[in-house]
């Protein structure tokens, strides 16, 4: 039995140690992600079957490069947050949790990377 | 005292199938639908940084039909999870959540997703220049 108050559990911030703080990273990668997925959803129909050298040169255009840079990072950040909790909740092994927990954190930063990379290779004349 | 044996809250089958139920668990599908079509932006992204070449093997792969499949499936997808979840973000104001309320917005969003998924397509056909 505790002897804490609510309080001071409160602050203890709960037993995962980080109170709201995974709720809350969501809502903001939430809020980032409806004017980005807007705008690329646009672009997207624009491009339906641009040549190479005109999808190059979107990329190229600094406002676009940037764009799709944030895109990645929100997108990639949203995607690991997300696909945590669904594991947490259907994964009741401790062994195949933690496995899946490490393979979707570590791909889903990976696919972040790579893609944030072929940006800037082609903007900076790749 | 193993945990296996605690007594288990009654589960998803228990309960008469409803709509805003269907709605909240098509949202987690399509979320892990649209981790999975991340592949197709980072492909994209990849295959042009690579040149021409792979571009067009890139752009081949999309216009078989198969590609066309995914593509179409993560347009909805992604619509409807950007409209859902424009929902929960309201939901999270502390509005909306009355019975009648939280069954139209539901509506709303599954019309919204079709709607805008079609107005995607046909404009990006015919941007193509093939309608």
């Amino acid at each position: 039995m505790s002897l804490q108050s609510p309080l001071g559990r409160v602050r203890g911030l709960g037993s995962a140690k980080d109170g709201t703080h995974h709720w809350w990273i969501q809502r903001v990668t939430a809020v980032a992600l409806v004017p980005l997925t807007l705008w690329f959803a646009v672009a997207m129909i624009k491009m339906t079957g641009a040549a190479h050298g005109d999808a190059i040169a979107w990329v190229q255009s600094p406002f676009n490069a940037i764009m799709l840079l944030l895109l990645i990072v929100a997108t990639f950040h949203h995607m690991q947050l997300g696909l945590q909790v669904v594991i947490e909740d259907y994964i009741h092994s401790e062994g195949a949790k933690l496995v899946l927990m490490l393979a979707q954190k570590l791909v889903s930063f990976a696919l972040a990377v790579a893609a944030g990379f072929a940006v800037l290779k082609i903007a900076f004349g790749g | 005292m193993s945990t296996n044996e605690r007594p288990l809250s009654p589960h998803l089958q228990i309960y008469r199938w409803q709509w805003t139920m269907a709605l909240s668990i098509l949202h987690r599908a399509t979320g892990v639908g649209l981790a999975v079509g991340t592949l197709l932006l980072v492909g994209w992204l990849l295959a042009m940084s690579e040149g021409p070449d792979r571009y067009a093997a890139y752009q081949g792969f999309l216009d078989h039909w198969f590609g066309r499949l995914l593509l179409f499936g993560w347009t909805w997808a992604l619509f409807y999870h950007l409209c859902n979840g424009i929902r929960h973000l309201i939901w999270d104001t502390g509005r909306g959540f009355e019975l009648n309320t939280a069954a139209a917005s539901g509506y709303i969003v599954a019309g919204a997703s079709v709607v805008l998924t079609v107005i995607a397509w046909v404009a990006a056909y015919s941007n193509m220049g093939a309608m």
